[in-house]
């Protein structure tokens, strides 16, 4: 059985299908000597690869850096994997959609905090999203992963259960594109 | 709506007329006032169903019962459409099942469906339903429309974002209940179930809180109050019972 080239990333996600991966628990040790780990929160590269066999992609696409991301993973991935339900619904990351970003980013980072409770005219800007600097903006909504680029397997699960993700990789070990019906669903 | 049917004849004095007709080249006999749904069920084969529940009145809403009738463009509804001699009906064509999964998947994309966070996942049918039919991810642009709760109600809460306008609430609430608090507003897309006359459940005076409409929800649209992720179970079993006394009711002679 050949290596595969695995990567595993997140977009906009809490890490919660990573979690799950790891929860596959001493089988991992099996796994990692039939996989490269290319990529991934896991290891310390800080670049996606120029190729990857198999990629995990967790998380909507909810800012321009995620758009930018997936874009690049999709050209230098073989099989791409929308990993859980945030990748195929945007799910819990669309709960903000309803809202304009400037609202969402004031509830999350002003509304909520101390300082704000305490001098709540302290804020000076009324745009919130223009007194953010050096971090993505983030889209108008979070989007899932195949409405911007063609996905070859979904997984769906909040989180997908290991025995799922293990079946998964272990078919695409094997040359198998992997049939997921009955194994998983949205919200498992 | 019950109101809307013609009454029920006596059968003993008006006997229905019986048919024949083929479902999947099976043969099948019917009586001509029983749906296709029911005749399928009687023969044991399984047409999946979102809006239809045993006890309450047919709807026709969710489309998800659709079959091949041959010799007919159009895919009908099985659930509202009756029988004729020597039809032939096509339960699970490939036609039939593609559509089935694209009305679902336009369902899913018409609210905010998020299974991981609802009081009924795991225990809800339309979840159940894209299993069942291979639904594993939406083809279609989510829609992402914003829908509030009503939690104005002592004990119970409506969330338009989880609602699939089966109209069970509607036809329960009239139906079995004789209440009528629940009705429907708008049109198409943004039609939306209201109580009285579109004003907060909690202010409703025709809502006798007896919660039927509650446990026949198909979804976590309504819930009891209380009820945290995943746990909001419905209970159904008054329905046949109701709808049995019912029959007795109106039709002593019957049984």
């Amino acid at each position: 059985m050949a290596k595969i080239g695995l990567a595993t990333t997140w977009l906009d996600g809490c890490s919660g299908c990573h979690m799950s991966l790891l929860d596959i628990d001493e089988l991992l040790i099996d796994l990692a000597g039939k996989v490269d780990l290319l990529f991934s929160p896991l290891v310390d590269r800080k670049t996606f690869p120029d190729h990857a066999d198999v990629t995990l992609v967790e998380g909507a696409v909810s800012s321009e850096n995620d758009v930018k991301n997936i874009l690049t993973i999709r050209e230098r991935s073989g099989i791409l994997v929308s990993f859980g339900d945030c990748a195929i619904t945007a799910n819990v990351p669309a709960m903000r959609n309803r809202f304009p970003v400037d609202d969402v980013l004031r509830r999350g980072y002003l509304e909520t905090a101390d300082s704000f409770q305490s001098e709540p005219t302290a804020i000076p800007s009324k745009n919130v999203e223009a007194s953010f600097s050096g971090i993505p903006h983030l889209c108008r909504m979070a989007r899932p992963i195949h409405e911007f680029v063609p996905v070859d397997i979904v997984l769906p699960g909040c989180p997908p259960p290991p025995a799922a993700i293990l079946y998964l990789v272990s078919e695409l070990l094997a040359g198998r594109i992997p049939d997921m019906k009955n194994r998983t669903r949205f919200g498992a | 709506m019950s109101n809307q049917q013609p009454k029920k004849l006596r059968t003993d004095l008006n006997p229905s007329r019986l048919l024949t007709f083929k479902i999947n080249d099976q043969d099948v006999s019917a009586r001509e006032d029983e749906s296709i749904l029911a005749i399928a069920r009687q023969n044991d084969i399984t047409i999946p169903t979102l809006c239809h529940l045993d006890g309450l009145s047919e709807r026709g809403a969710c489309r998800i019962c659709i079959v091949e009738i041959k010799g007919s463009v159009k895919l009908l509804p099985a659930c509202v459409t009756l029988p004729r001699q020597d039809m032939e009906v096509i339960t699970h064509s490939e036609r039939v099942i593609c559509y089935r999964k694209k009305i679902l998947e336009l369902i899913f994309t018409e609210r905010n469906h998020v299974c991981s966070v609802c009081v009924s996942n795991g225990h809800c049918e339309l979840q159940n339903l894209a299993v069942e039919l291979g639904v594993s991810h939406v083809r279609y642009n989510y829609l992402y429309p914003r829908h509030g709760v009503d939690a104005s109600h002592s004990r119970f809460s409506v969330d338009h974002n989880r609602c699939v306008l089966c109209l069970r609430c509607v036809r329960v609430c009239d139906e079995i209940e004789g209440a009528h608090t629940w009705d429907l507003m708008g049109r198409g897309i943004t039609s939306r179930v209201i109580t009285d006359l579109n004003q907060p459940w909690g202010t409703s005076e025709t809502c006798t809180g007896c919660g039927k409409c509650v446990q026949v929800c198909p979804t976590g649209a309504l819930s009891e109050k209380g009820k945290s992720v995943a746990e909001m179970i419905k209970r159904r079993q008054f329905l046949p019972y109701l709808q049995m006394m019912r029959g007795r009711h109106e039709e002593p002679w019957q049984k």
